[in-house]
């Protein structure tokens, strides 16, 4: 089965899409680097390959975890199968 | 794999090895550029090297300029070297600093003459050094003679993914054969500062490496008139999925595998602690970083990509690398390395590793990199700040 999403850490909170892109309601399978398990994931939104997946649902204030360490937080609600990226994470830096 | 315990290279005088034998006409500032590339056109196979600077620069910035010029000057890739500046004294300043190589060096100061004569008088001393650089044979010389320099662009999350570990596997497998490595790029360890800290080799190490990066922080507080959102991360990281500088900095700090860095560099210095990884006070403008590794004297690097970064530096070739399979599909020939096959999972991050290695030595044994092929030369002097 092809891998359609790579998580860096067993904490991360986000996984990365590494198709071309994945649709609405696919079932993706995501490939979790540190210890090479296998979890699946339905979609909510069409994702581009780079961009990055909600692993769980994420409130405001949350931090996002990938690589296992904090690299933002979470400005707007978002769904466990939602697209991540600068419309609802922000930096904590600057 | 067997890592090979050799590549072919030219011995310098000093005992150094380059991955290649430019002759190169160093304008000492940006007035004499025109007098330098009129000698590199009369002069087949030397190669110019403009930039914008070297005038009225004073203090640590003019220390700055010096070094990069003189680093430049004596990186072994460089056979031979002809300096032209509009004064004596700043021109002398830098061929007595090469000079110190014992390679061929003559300087040419273009006031009193003009550049008609200076061209002329330059001319025939870079016909004599090209000619006697062209003689130079590549011989065997151990792995542990090359310094490989390491910068990322155009990062996008496959970079953090596949392209920075197959570099961070590379450093882990060739340290031990006791090559020099070096990574900078300060602002994009920005978010992941605290950890990179804990990767210094002694306290020491890991206390310059925090001083250096604070010194950078308080200088873009300073000066930031917005929050950098969209300078870093760029509209091309953000394109390729990079969210914050925090995620890019994560990903970016890949490059350097399990490896400890055991010193902290300013720009352009030459590392002087003997074999295994440094870490360069650097900008992570592309052009500029690549410019003061190969001016502290690392003669190949390692440039992996996301979107697809093009540059290329006059004297040390610059291998991209990419893991990203609509950068390869788009652009491949700006690509010596693909590892694309991380991500459909059909080559892993070891066999990735030994890819690299392999193209590596073939450059470093004379193959020319695609930057080459394709004439990128991006020689950018760093400005610390304005001149006098």
């Amino acid at each position: 089965m092809t891998t359609d999403i790579i998580i860096h850490d067993k904490k991360d909170n986000v996984g990365v899409v590494v198709i071309e892109k994945i649709i609405p309601n696919q079932d993706c399978s995501c490939w979790i680097m540190e210890d090479d398990s296998t979890v699946n994931i339905q979609s909510l939104d069409e994702i581009p390959l780079g961009h990055k997946i909600a692993m769980t649902d994420l409130n405001e204030g949350d931090t996002v975890l990938k690589y296992g360490h904090d690299i933002g937080k979470v400005v707007k609600l978002t769904k466990k199968g939602e697209h991540v990226h600068v419309h609802n994470v922000k930096t904590k830096k600057w | 794999m067997e890592i090979p315990k050799s590549f072919l290279g030219y011995k310098r005088e000093n005992g150094r090895a380059g991955t290649r034998n430019h002759v190169i006409i160093l304008p000492v500032d940006d007035i004499s550029n025109a007098c330098a590339e009129a000698v590199a056109n009369n002069i087949k196979g030397t190669i110019a090297l403009p930039h914008s600077y070297g005038r009225l620069q004073f203090g640590a910035d003019l220390e700055l300029h010096f070094r990069t010029m003189i680093g430049t000057g004596c990186n072994p890739n460089v056979a031979a070297v002809i300096v032209i500046g509009i004064e004596p004294k700043w021109t002398k300043k830098i061929v007595d600093g090469i000079a110190k190589t014992g390679k061929p060096v003559e300087g040419f100061h273009i006031e009193r003459t003009g550049d008609i004569g200076t061209t002329m008088k330059a001319s025939k001393k870079a016909q004599e050094f090209v000619m006697w650089a062209s003689e130079k044979q590549r011989e065997e010389c151990p792995l542990s003679d090359l310094w490989i320099s390491v910068k990322c662009g155009e990062s996008d999350t496959t970079s953090g993914l596949a392209a920075n570990p197959t570099v961070g596997n590379l450093m882990d497998k060739l340290e031990p054969m006791g090559v020099h490595l070096c990574f900078g790029e300060t602002s994009e360890l920005t978010g992941a500062e605290k950890v990179c800290a804990t990767r210094g080799a002694t306290k020491e190490a890991s206390d310059k490496f925090m001083n250096t990066w604070n010194n950078y922080n308080d200088f873009i507080l300073k000066e930031a008139t917005d929050d950098l959102s969209e300078s870093q991360p760029t509209a091309g990281n953000i394109a390729g999925g990079l969210t914050t500088i925090e995620e890019k900095a994560f990903g970016n700090f890949q490059k350097i595998g399990n490896c400890k860095f055991i010193d902290v560099l300013e720009p352009a210095e030459e590392p002087t602690k003997g074999k295994g990884l440094y870490f360069m006070d650097t900008s992570s403008a592309a052009a500029e970083c690549v410019t003061l590794q190969a001016a502290a004297g690392f003669n190949i690097h390692l440039f992996p990509t996301g979107q697809g970064n093009i540059v290329g530096n006059p004297i040390e070739p610059v291998v991209k690398l990419t893991a990203n399979p609509l950068t390869v599909k788009g652009m491949g020939e700006h690509i010596d390395c693909d590892v694309s096959k991380i991500l459909s999972r059909e080559m892993n991050l070891s066999e990735a590793g030994d890819e690299l290695i392999k193209t590596t030595l073939r450059v470093a044994n004379g193959r020319l990199t695609c930057a080459e092929a394709l004439g990128h030369k991006e020689f950018v002097m760093t400005k610390l700040y304005r001149s006098a």
